[in-house]
């Protein structure tokens, strides 16, 4: 002490390297006992998410103007809470605070046009992978049609009548009240009435995706119409394998059991891959050609059709 | 004019001194530049994210700003003791007031400019790496000048915040005019129930005191037109000229009466 006060007197300011050796001895020893921490106890997670806030009007009144903030936010916890959902191995995901996290965001910024076209994409998305309420899916762009009167909204619509709720005639009424609106697309039109004429036919499928893929400015929502046209071409692909194997087991009097004795009978040089690269399989027993389990293309949308697809354990929103 | 410039400058070389505004500029333009990041936790919609953000950003911390310089610009003079000092020279306490709110704001705008220099450069590397495709599907482009509309009303808005501040400052202390001047911006940010209080209450005497609040208070909700900018729409002229003359003379009447508390002031 009477060492350092009498170097400050004598003008020579006190050493700090002492100090800054003792600096990454004490980062070490902090980042130590943080990985002991972690290896001993593994923080607490509540079994079901809490949303503390449902009403939208209090909480736009809450945000003192900062609405679009709050929605931000809301919007990444809605994306991360479908996702955590979807993601998680345990039987029955819980989708409870899907809907009410974007009735939150689309009040709090009601122009927030991903959050209702996204939103309804996962709430109408069948069980486990989303709630499969495409009626919830429905009412959420309908209060979006309510505040900004889009087209998009209109077709989004229709889209779920048409391919998860397999309502064609509801689906043309709503591309058709789509075209209507000022400066929406041409396509409109003719999807309207090729759904009327041939719905539930995959050429009208494949013709939705696609305008979809083209139209969109969302490269998740390219990404998912993408998906969608190669499960098409794998639905397309299997048909016409199938029918060329019931000629050749006709022919033969017998199915084929494996692609070993079927690739070379149909003039293939090996075996045929799905759309996604991954080899088609033959089922021993009855000779159909269908996608591998282990498929990323799985569960193709007509197998079984959506609107009957049993819902285990679907939860109430 | 001369003498509220000189005091004006005094007080900007002070703030500069001050290290508190280059530190919440700092926070703001990390928190710019991050929401480019943050824009990528979500599923579409980026460009709006980093608006929303940026816009938010630049609001708060210019908030922050306006009320930890406002509330000391006169009481820090009177617990210093420097105000017998000044008041001495040949300078009317109504000039000493008038240049320590025109200092003030000054140092406001300066920090706000950059804060929104740092806001633009986000936007246009956005703009920059961004398909056309992409780009085509954006309600409005990454470097919108309606942007700059929202930045100016954030500006009058805290303009009047500072006026307040400042108000408060002039008889009491500077915890106390803090946490008057938040109470009166989060008040100011509620304006419109006052204003429709008979949909919550129906009693005559305080549906008139809610009216009467409606047109005492500042009317700060109205300077926010974020949402309107950050969705393209158009923001009509008259809205924000109406919205400048608003500030303009509630400011005044904020100064008028700073200068008359003041004059009163006794600092035997």
């Amino acid at each position: 002490m009477a060492a350092a006060v009498g170097s400050r007197q004598a003008g020579v300011r006190p050493s700090n390297a002492r100090l800054l050796a003792a600096l990454p001895l004490l980062f070490a020893a902090v980042v130590g006992l943080q990985v002991m921490r972690d290896r001993d106890r593994r923080p607490y997670e509540p079994p079901a998410s809490a949303l503390w806030f449902r009403s939208g009007d209090a909480v736009k009144r809450m945000a003192l103007g900062f609405d679009n903030v709050l929605a931000d936010l809301y919007w990444m916890r809605a994306v991360v809470y479908y996702g955590g959902q979807r993601l998680q191995t345990t039987a029955t995901p819980n989708y409870d605070l899907l809907d009410p996290l974007l009735d939150l965001v689309t009040t709090l910024d009601p122009r927030f046009n991903v959050a209702y076209r996204f939103g309804a994409i996962f709430l109408a998305e069948a069980y486990p992978n989303g709630p499969g309420r495409p009626d919830l899916a429905i009412a959420l762009l309908q209060r979006g049609i309510e505040r900004t009167g889009r087209w998009e909204y209109m077709h989004d619509i229709g889209f779920i009548h048409y391919w998860w709720l397999r309502e064609f005639p509801k689906a043309a009424e709503w591309f058709e009240r789509a075209a209507e609106v000022p400066g929406s697309p041409a396509w409109l039109k003719p999807l309207a009435a090729t759904t009327l004429a041939v719905g539930g036919d995959r050429r009208s499928s494949r013709l939705m995706w696609q305008q979809l893929l083209e139209s969109s400015d969302s490269e998740w929502l390219r990404g998912n119409a993408e998906f969608r046209l190669k499960q098409l071409d794998a639905m397309d692909l299997i048909d016409s394998l199938n029918v060329a194997a019931e000629q050749h087991a006709a022919r033969l009097g017998r199915v084929a059991q494996s692609w070993q004795t079927l690739a070379p009978a149909l003039g293939l040089r090996g075996v045929p891959l799905d759309p996604a690269g991954v080899p088609l399989v033959i089922n021993p027993t009855t000779g159909r050609i269908g996608l591998a389990a282990d498929s990323p293309l799985q569960p193709l949308p007509d197998e079984p059709p959506p609107a009957s697809a049993p819902a285990p354990a679907r939860p109430q929103l | 004019m001369r003498t509220i410039a000189l005091v004006a400058g005094a007080v900007f070389k002070e703030s500069v001194r001050d290290r508190v505004p280059y530190s919440m500029v700092a926070f703001a333009v990390l928190l710019i530049a991050a929401s480019y990041l943050i824009s990528q936790l979500t599923a579409g919609q980026d460009l709006k994210i980093i608006k929303d953000l940026g816009l938010a950003a630049i609001s708060w911390f210019g908030l922050a700003i306006a009320i930890f310089i406002g509330i000391g610009l006169v009481s820090k003079e009177v617990e210093r003791r420097s105000v017998y000092a000044l008041l001495s020279k040949p300078i009317t306490r109504g000039q000493f007031i008038l240049g320590k709110y025109a200092g003030l704001v000054f140092t406001l705008v300066v920090n706000l400019s950059a804060m929104t220099v740092a806001f633009a450069a986000v936007l246009a590397y956005v703009d920059a790496v961004t398909a056309a495709g992409v780009k085509a599907g954006w309600p409005a482009p990454a470097l919108d000048p309606r942007l700059l509309v929202a930045v100016v009303l954030t500006i009058a808005e805290l303009m009047i915040v500072t006026a307040i501040a400042l108000f408060f400052s002039t008889f009491s202390s500077p915890l106390l005019a803090a946490l008057l001047t938040f109470g009166l911006w989060v008040a100011g940010h509620f304006n419109q129930d006052f204003r429709n209080f008979e949909v919550v209450l129906d009693v005559a005497p305080a549906v008139w005191l809610g009216r009467a609040l409606y047109f005492l208070l500042p009317n700060l909700a109205s300077f926010n037109l974020r949402a309107e900018v950050v969705h393209g729409i158009d923001v009509p002229a008259r809205a924000v000229l109406l919205s400048l003359a608003y500030a303009a003379v509630y400011i005044s009447i904020l100064l008028v009466a700073s200068v008359a508390v003041f004059r009163r002031r006794d600092f035997k």
